[in-house]
């Protein structure tokens, strides 16, 4: 845990010594505001909730995530500093879940600096609070899942385009899994598999969290979809490290 | 730590690692006791790197093991980590880092804190006379300077076992001096292996050699020892009839 730890302050020093850091969350923000005001229709709705600004958040994580992700081993493989930091006495898996938890600590940075969306919705109604923090837990779950996504896929490869395409591809994949046009295409064709399909989409299991409602099953969930991803993320640095 | 003093500090065993039909390193086989300093020679594209990786449990061998301070590098791979200080090809560093932040990040995950860390900073800083540059960024330091962070990181923790993958490449005449001497003063208390292209500086601070090519260690003698091996008593010679038996 210890290592764990030394692993992923280093890691996210990193992002606020280069402008990485800035750049994600000045976009996150800003495309968050436009998102939410302009086309989710914030102001005209009369309602106070924060609906609009959940309805977004995994479709601009789905496209920020595998950005912050696709540096993380990548970029030790092109600097060749994995064979430092894997020779040191830490064992992969602390390696991984460091590097998985810094990048997760970033985007709960991000998160909690779109304050001025509570601050904003407080001051024009009386909003269901308990709502707007069960939203911001399932979108930092939502985060987790994209990260350990994005970290395993980066592993995979030295090429940091290779890595972040391919990312968003698999994101984009459990992010529609629940939508008519995969479910409705999967019934016709094999309607088994249009069920499990629903079961592993991330945009459904979020839904749950925006209405206010925390389910064991659903934590369960974003846990075994993130423990599966840094398991896979473990292995596949043990067998791509050296190459 | 070994419990039998006398007992080779680094053993390999049968070693060899295969990337699909090439085998890049052949069945070494070797020790290294407490006072030696190995120089590991060779033609690039030898195998000294991938041995060196192997021994530093970077790279899983194909077959064969090795050991340091009698922890297996496979089984036991964090033990035997914690006794080796190790520098990759290349010295790899983080870019953004400073060199202070930079070997306070080693010394935390080597488990030391507080004014232990920073007594063990200073002094990796003192033996590679990185004093001037411990505020920068590495990113903008020169090559012989990235070098010395790599050999300072390698140093931090007064490892017994020391693998360097060529620490003087890129250094200037007289930073590669200072490296050599600081190899020497460190020699009595610890195993050293490094491998190098600067046959000179073999003689200059190794208690052996062995010469690799091709995978298969082809000779493992003194300095001394090797260079009567040829007429012009000259290492440049031997190492060429060596690692080149056909053009001889």
């Amino acid at each position: 845990m210890r290592n764990t730890m030394i692993v992923a302050r280093r890691e996210l020093g990193g992002y606020f010594a280069t402008p990485v850091a800035v750049v994600f969350i000045v976009i996150f923000l800003a495309l968050q505001g436009v998102l939410t005001f302009n086309m989710g229709n914030f102001f005209d709705r009369n309602q106070a909730d924060l609906a609009p600004f959940f309805n977004f958040v995994p479709w601009v994580f789905l496209l920020l995530v595998p950005a912050i992700t696709m540096r993380l081993w990548a970029e030790e493989r092109r600097l060749g500093t994995i064979e430092l930091l894997l020779t040191l006495p830490i064992t992969q898996g602390q390696a991984v879940v460091g590097k998985f938890l810094a990048a997760w600590a970033f985007c709960a940075i991000a998160l909690a600096l779109t304050f001025p969306f509570v601050l904003t919705v407080n001051y024009l109604g009386n909003p269901d609070n308990g709502v707007i923090a069960t939203g911001y837990l399932g979108a930092l779950l939502v985060a987790g899942a994209f990260l350990s996504i994005g970290s395993a896929l980066s592993a995979a490869t030295k090429n940091q385009v290779i890595a972040f395409v391919l990312a968003v591809a698999v994101c984009f994949l459990f992010a529609v899994a629940s939508y008519p046009v995969v479910t409705d295409f999967l019934s016709k064709t094999v309607p088994t598999l249009a069920e499990v399909a629903r079961r592993l989409s991330v945009a459904e299991r979020f839904q749950g969290f925006t209405r206010g409602v925390v389910s064991l099953r659903d934590i369960i969930y974003f846990a075994s979809f993130i423990g599966f991803w840094l398991y896979l993320n473990t292995v596949i640095v043990e067998h791509r490290k050296a190459d | 730590m070994a419990t039998d003093s006398k007992a080779p500090l680094i053993e390999i065993e049968g070693l060899t690692k295969r990337f699909g039909a090439f085998t890049a390193v052949d069945n070494v086989s070797f020790t290294v006791s407490r006072g030696e300093v190995l120089g590991f020679l060779g033609p690039n594209g030898a195998g000294k790197s991938t041995t060196m990786r192997m021994l530093a449990g970077f790279m899983t061998p194909t077959a064969g093991t090795a050991r340091i301070c009698g922890h297996d590098v496979q089984t036991d791979s964090v033990a035997a980590r914690r006794t080796l200080g190790f520098l990759p090809e290349g010295a790899p560093t983080y870019p953004e880092m400073t060199v202070e932040a930079f070997l306070a990040f080693v010394a935390s995950i080597r488990g030391y804190g507080g004014k232990e860390a920073a007594r063990r900073i200073a002094r990796a800083i003192e033996l590679t006379t990185l004093q001037g540059v411990r505020l920068q960024p590495v990113e903008t330091l020169s090559k012989g300077f990235k070098r010395r962070v790599g050999l300072a990181q390698s140093l931090l923790h007064d490892p017994p076992v020391l693998v360097l993958d060529e620490p003087t490449d890129g250094l200037d005449p007289n930073q590669k001096h200072e490296v050599r001497t600081l190899i020497n003063q460190m020699a009595p208390e610890k195993a050293i292996v490094i491998s190098t292209h600067i046959l000179e500086e073999v003689e200059a601070i190794c208690t052996r050699a062995i010469i690799i090519a091709r995978g298969k260690v082809l000779a493992d003698a003194t300095p001394a020892e090797l260079v009567k091996r040829h007429p012009s008593g000259k290492l440049d010679d031997v190492f060429r009839n060596i690692t080149q038996p056909k053009a001889a």
